[in-house]
């Protein structure tokens, strides 16, 4: 459950003020699949930046599952995007001296899950996305899908409740980039909410709740879907 | 995050550049290795000194005529010279129950001459109880004879060195010997007892003190060795020296008392300083290569931006962020002074067997002390880098672009 309320977030580019979001007004509910689309520059980073709790508003409220989350000190939001919020970055972003396995496992390493407890379920995600042939390889050894599946383990190795999604596709071939939209897809129906970033119209398109951003400013929400 | 978990990460993170690693533990190995065995050196030097003192007995004390004093002051008007220290003051000082022992000391040169052969010998004059305070062995024959030591019995211990160089193989016991113009009679050849603060005993001729008195005419003694009772009583010793023989020589304090202890202390204390400033300058290798440290930390936190925005984005503190980087350079740190340690170990163990007389041994304490200091230094030049790593934001760190 997310709500904004008067969000804003400016940056100072060169004594510059340059308006990134303007008084955003959102309401998303638990489960929802929302596509947020957009030219660059228009505001929608920073919107999934602020989401994912990795940037502060200058001004407004954030509440995720009913935590005011502006007024929250720095461990305070680190405990949150741990335990609550899976990232999936457009250039994967694994730690390339990790295997899979490891990369997988990393934020429970830093949750202090015990090793025991992390093998299982490292196991049982490899499993679930045909990876477990490729439990001991370098994101190096892998196929852009690969690598985006494996950093979509890693995403909800802590099962959060909220999946956010920044041009998942971006550096992928049109197959492995279908197969990965699945594969989210697949677990948004599974209870999270799955929030997508991108510039693809027909991609964009397949959320139940599409979102459009210019300036800084939401010019087009299709609204909750009912039946999320 | 266990500690097991951070410490591993830390690991793999440092075997992703295993030259850079490499080199880096190789400065801090050679910084580690070089304090310790510095401060084996000093230590040894130190041993040795103290070992040499040692050997010169125990409870000792030494008098020597004249009053030996820092202090300034006008010189004196009329001649003070010192009265000399005589046989019969060093015999009064038996009179003090703390004082086991006396050996009165004269020293002169002279040549000592077996037939044909001739020597230039230090001579020492004193009685039999200087065998016992020195610990003198004998190779053959017996000491000086006890007994009334104003009797000046023609008779001469050698040391081996000059017996050698007088009677090579011939045996010298009983047989007589020439010292400047009189004639004595080999009693006894010392035991090779090596060096002792740069006496050279092995060379030395030791004949009664009266004797030697007489043959370098003088009345005076040139020392007098002490022995205590015990240790304890070296104090009251000193003060029974003085008071007896500022009681004989007309209330004049004109002797010096040195006790073993003080001088030692004084080497002791010189040594050790010396020690510690040799482990500082060493010490200062550490530092560079905890720069070195710093160095490559801030090159991996450059290069590992991403990873740190990742790590930040999956729940990492900036507490955690800094604390894994520590951790990094701790292992770092660690390793490179275990290195060290090894290092400097083997280096000791072979020079021990290849040149056993030096006897080098590293000071007990300058291992512990090196690998803590080592660890310092990593932390210390770690925590930089590792605050510059835990303060990055994760949305540049992120997005590059």
């Amino acid at each position: 459950m997310i709500e904004l309320t008067g969000i804003e977030r400016t940056f100072w580019v060169g004594g510059e003020p340059v308006h990134a979001l303007r008084t955003i007004n959102l309401t998303i509910a638990g489960g929802e699949y929302l596509s947020v689309m957009g030219p660059s520059g228009s505001g929608k980073s920073t919107l999934l930046n602020i989401l994912g709790l990795l940037d502060r508003p200058n001004r407004g409220c954030y509440r995720l599952d009913g935590v005011e989350t502006t007024a929250l000190d720095e461990e305070a939001r680190a405990l949150m995007r741990q335990q609550k919020i899976g990232f999936v970055f457009q250039v994967f972003h694994l730690i390339p001296r990790l295997s899979a396995a490891e990369n997988i496992a990393l934020p429970m390493m830093l949750a202090g899950i015990p090793a025991s407890q992390r093998r299982r379920r490292v196991k049982e995600l490899l499993a679930r996305f045909s990876l477990s042939d490729r439990a001991r390889h370098r994101p190096a050894e892998l196929s852009g899908g690969q690598q985006q599946r494996v950093a979509i383990a890693r995403a909800i190795a802590m099962q959060p409740s909220l999946i956010l999604a920044d041009e998942p596709t971006g550096n992928l071939d049109h197959a492995s980039g279908r197969e990965v939209i699945d594969v989210l897809e697949t677990l948004n129906r599974q209870g999270p909410t799955l929030i997508l970033v991108t510039h693809d119209q027909e991609l964009g398109a397949r959320a139940r709740r599409r979102i459009e951003m210019r300036d800084g400013e939401i010019l087009v929400d299709t609204g909750s879907d009912d039946n999320s | 995050m266990t500690i097991r978990d951070r410490f591993g990460f830390a690991f793999q993170a440092l075997a992703a550049y295993p030259l850079r690693t490499g080199l880096t533990l190789l400065a801090m190995a050679m910084a580690t290795a070089a304090v310790i065995l510095l401060t084996a050196l000093g230590d040894s030097a130190r041993h040795y000194v103290v070992d040499r003192f040692a050997g010169l007995g125990t409870n000792l004390l030494v008098v020597l005529p004249g009053r030996n004093e820092t202090r300034g002051g006008p010189p004196p008007l009329l001649g003070e010279t010192p009265r000399d220290l005589t046989l019969d003051d060093a015999l009064a000082l038996l009179r003090s129950s703390a004082i086991e022992s006396v050996a009165p000391v004269v020293v002169g040169s002279a040549p000592v001459q077996y037939g044909s052969r001739s020597r230039e010998s230090n001579i020492i004059g004193t009685t039999a109880s200087f065998f016992e305070i020195r610990r003198l062995q004998m190779a053959q024959g017996r000491y000086l004879p006890g007994g009334d030591p104003h009797r000046g019995r023609p008779v001469v211990v050698l040391g081996k060195t000059i017996k050698q160089e007088l009677f090579r193989e011939e045996p010298a016991l009983g047989r007589w010997l020439r010292i400047a113009d009189r004639r004595f009679r080999v009693i006894g050849i010392l035991q090779s007892s090596g060096h002792a603060l740069g006496e050279e005993l092995d060379k030395i001729a030791v004949i009664p003190v009266t004797s030697a008195q007489v043959l370098f005419n003088t009345p005076g003694l040139f020392r007098i060795l002490v022995q205590a009772t015990r240790r304890d009583v070296i104090a009251r010793a000193k003060q029974a020296i003085e008071t007896i023989i500022q009681t004989r020589h007309g209330g004049e304090n004109d002797i010096t008392v040195l006790t073993q202890d003080a001088i030692l202390l004084a080497f002791d204390r010189i040594l050790r300083s010396l020690t510690l400033a040799v482990a500082g300058i060493a010490a200062i290798s550490l530092i560079v290569a905890g720069i070195l440290i710093m160095n490559v930390m801030l090159i991996s936190v450059a290069q590992r931006t991403a990873e740190i925005g990742l790590l930040k984005a999956l729940g990492a503190s900036t507490a955690k962020v800094l604390q894994l980087f520590l951790a990094e350079a701790l292992v770092l740190s660690i390793l490179g002074a275990g290195c060290g340690l090894a290092l400097a170990l083997s280096t000791l163990a072979v020079l021990d067997r290849f040149w056993p007389a030096v006897k080098l041994q590293a000071a007990p304490w300058s291992l512990p002390a090196a690998v803590v200091i080592a660890m310092g230094t990593g932390l210390l030049f770690g925590l930089l880098p590792a605050r510059r790593a835990a303060r990055l934001d994760p949305v540049i760190a992120l997005h590059p672009h």
